[in-house]
């Protein structure tokens, strides 16, 4: 049974320049106790997609469901919202310093969050336990830190108390949106290590969401990559670094830089991504993908499961046999390509060819 | 793979050793004991020097021509304030910047001039760095009406040669920086680096703002550009993945010092500071086996002020290694026994290798 099941998810913006569809039509669910990484570059919905389900979007034009633990959170009201965030999935954002109200203590802020939700606790068992939960997440001398406004706090410790508040009220889900982006990488490691650690002994689920596909390699046990609104894959962990059959993802991976092949050339995705307003017909993704055929022009792909592993789901026209980064792989790839590939869509592979960012591989 | 880039990576000494006139021709920048200090005002009305915030401390460096040096370090460990005094955008406190045989510490602004023409900068922030309200044409062609260089048509059609150089259409010469994505934003920082065919460009942190696919687009560009025009890079980042990537040279940074500097394959292979072991170990890596095998450092505490950084090895109070003698003596930056003549580490008791220290010692981390 699934802790969060999301289901068609569509979220749009009316705006002057007409609707930006951030969201368009994402389904994954996400059980007990798992880490669900979501990845995708600036863009790609990941975040509204996160807030749609904290009631964080208004004006937005939201459909589909969103199931957590048996309510859907679609379509509540603020008030039942607003029982439900915080007690029952709580929140780290990015920066910890706006998320940090900068004239109230710490300490305060923490008792404030557990008294909201809990009338009867009295003010000082709530600062008693924002003084236990300092200390839980790594706060040297907690009983005085608690007093300190969020000035006094350094970047890494400031993200220490933002995850003390999340934990005060013993969630079910925890969503971290880049909760580590604004750190050092001596102190992201810190952090991501206090929230595996938390996490095992609480049992509490995690949606991390994040750029990094680093991050998502150390903590995410499934991963969901994000392209234009909507899930271009969604595998376990190893899957998808080791099996990506998305060009997306496959390409993601190419354009890191490795130890490997230091000083080589990178293979990036060539292009910008689109816009949430005029989103390319068929697969979002065809304007960029180098194994574009004729049908990702017109049909618009469907997360469709690997045969031998029903958990791996590509959005993407390629047979399953393409996935992986091996030589058999490509050439799978290739054929298919040969094969599906008439005038529109070698036109397009040949502007890609051309387009002066192009340095993937290119398939002409 | 469009093949192997054909450099072998620090094969040349690089070592501090100073030639008596500083005119060896093939270093382009030697930065020899550089220090910068910035006061720190207050006690009330009439202001006065409480302290200085000691940014760069002691550094020195040799950037050969062609090659890349790559600058690592955290948050305020003054990477970039070492990079704005090489530049000569602000005065240093002591020490010597010479650049190209001639040295260029504290120059008058008349003097600095045509100096500039050989030093360009490219930033982070491919938002904050254009004025949103010229047009592209003519942002890009600054440095030539600055220096006067080229003027009319010939000034237009040398920008739009820039601007095919760097990937950009150049019918594009009219528009406005806000009609342009992350990626082409940094394409034209770029452009207006390359205007006056610097001999240096230093690269503060330019694709820390990038997505990654378009992160590799700008790192094949520069490289591109390094091979073309022969230019030296001195490349800022805190991603070591992609200093490795760029890097002939690398040069570690803790608290205004130099931790371990050296040739990159030995830095990042067999790091002795610890420091640079811990960095290395808390980079993310993008690969599940590759970052469940690897031992994880956890530093403990934070950077400390550089107002008061700590006495002796300003490492020492996270240090796993840290023992009485690091909080007294402050250990000179050398050579380790076992190591090559320019891998140079300041620690009075560096990494083996296979060491772990991944089980840091009970410390207060206040």
């Amino acid at each position: 049974m699934s802790l969060l099941e999301v289901k068609d998810l569509r979220v749009s913006f009316p705006t002057s320049d007409g609707l930006v569809k951030a969201v368009r039509g994402v389904s994954f669910s996400v059980d007990p106790g798992r880490t669900f990484g979501i990845v995708g570059e600036s863009g790609s919905g990941k975040t509204v997609l996160t807030q749609t389900l904290l009631g964080l979007t208004p004006g937005a034009r939201i459909s589909g469901q969103a199931v957590f633990d048996g309510t859907d959170l679609i379509g509540l009201s603020n008030e039942e919202m607003r029982e439900i965030r915080g007690a029952q999935i709580a929140v780290i954002f990015q920066d910890p310093l706006t998320s940090l109200h900068p004239l109230y203590r710490v300490g305060w802020q923490i008792a404030e969050m557990i008294r909201a939700h809990d009338k009867s606790v009295t003010r000082a068992q709530a600062q008693e336990r924002a003084v236990e939960l300092l200390g839980r997440v790594g706060i040297p001398r907690p009983r005085q830190r608690v007093r300190d406004y969020p000035h006094q706090f350094s970047g890494g410790m400031r993200q220490r108390a933002m995850i003390a508040m999340a934990l005060s009220l013993e969630p079910k889900l925890i969503i971290a949106d880049e909760p580590t982006t604004a750190l050092d990488a001596t102190v992201q490691a810190q952090i991501l290590d206090l929230l595996l650690r938390l996490q095992q002994d609480s049992g509490t689920a995690l949606i991390l969401i994040t750029h990094d596909l680093g991050v998502v390699a150390g903590i995410a046990d499934d991963v969901m990559v994000m392209y234009a609104g909507r899930a271009a894959e969604v595998a376990s962990k190893p899957d998808i670094f080791y099996r990506p059959h998305h060009p997306y993802t496959k390409g993601l991976l190419e354009s890191i830089p490795n130890s490997s092949a230091a000083r080589e050339r990178l293979r990036p995705i060539t292009g910008q991504p689109p816009s949430l307003i005029n989103v390319p017909s068929g697969c979002a993704f065809h304007p960029r993908c180098a194994y574009v055929m004729d049908r990702c022009l017109s049909d618009e792909p469907r997360l469709t499961a690997m045969p031998e592993d029903p958990y791996h789901r590509s959005a993407c026209w390629l047979p399953a046999s393409a996935a992986g980064l091996s030589e058999q792989a490509e050439e799978v790839r290739r054929r298919t390509v040969q094969e599906g590939r008439g005038a529109d869509a070698a036109r397009i592979a040949a502007s890609i060819a051309e387009s002066p960012e192009a340095e993937g591989s290119v398939i002409a | 793979m469009t093949g192997a880039r054909g450099k072998s990576p620090g094969t040349a000494a690089s070592g501090m050793l100073s030639s008596p006139d500083g005119r060896d021709g093939d270093v382009l920048v030697r930065v020899e004991n550089l220090v910068k200090h910035f006061p720190v005002r207050g006690g009330g009305l009439i202001s006065r020097t409480v302290g200085q915030v000691q940014a760069v401390d002691g550094v020195s460096l040799t950037l050969r021509r062609g090659t890349t040096l790559g600058l690592v370090g955290e948050t305020g460990c003054g990477k970039s304030t070492l990079a704005r005094c090489i530049a000569g955008l602000i005065p240093v406190t002591a020490g010597r910047v010479i650049f190209d045989g001639r040295e260029i510490t504290n120059l008058s602004r008349r003097a600095m001039q045509p100096v500039r023409r050989e030093i360009q900068m490219i930033f982070q922030d491919p938002f904050g760095s254009l004025n949103p309200r010229r047009r592209v044409g003519s942002i890009i062609g600054d440095p030539f009406a600055v220096h006067k260089t080229a003027t009319g048509a010939e000034r237009k059609r040398a920008v739009q040669e820039l601007m095919e150089r760097v990937g950009l259409n150049p019918e594009h010469y009219n528009r406005f920086p806000a009609e342009f994505s992350g990626g082409q934003r940094q394409r034209i920082g770029i452009a207006r680096a390359l205007a006056l065919r610097p001999k240096l460009i230093i690269a503060d942190e330019p694709v820390s703002a990038l997505d990654v696919s378009i992160q590799a687009q700008i790192l094949n560009l520069l490289a591109d550009l390094q091979d073309d025009y022969g230019l030296s890079y001195l490349f800022i980042a805190h991603d070591l993945e992609v200093v490795r990537h760029v890097s002939n040279q690398v040069l570690v940074m803790y608290l205004g010092k130099v931790a371990e500097t050296g040739p990159r394959d030995p830095v990042y292979d067999s790091p002795r500071h610890p420091y640079t072991t811990a960095l290395l170990s808390a980079a993310p890596a993008a690969d599940p086996e590759t970052a469940a095998r690897r031992q994880r450092i956890i530093l403990t505490g934070d950077v400390p002020s550089p107002i008061d950084p700590p006495a002796g090895c300003r490492f020492h109070p996270r240090c796993p290694k840290a023992q009485d003698l690091c909080g007294r003596q402050e250990p000179v930056l050398e050579a380790k026994p076992g190591d090559q003549d320019t891998h140079l580490t300041a620690c009075h008791f560096p990494v083996d290798a296979g060491e772990d220290l991944t089980r840091p010692r009970a410390r207060e981390t206040a």
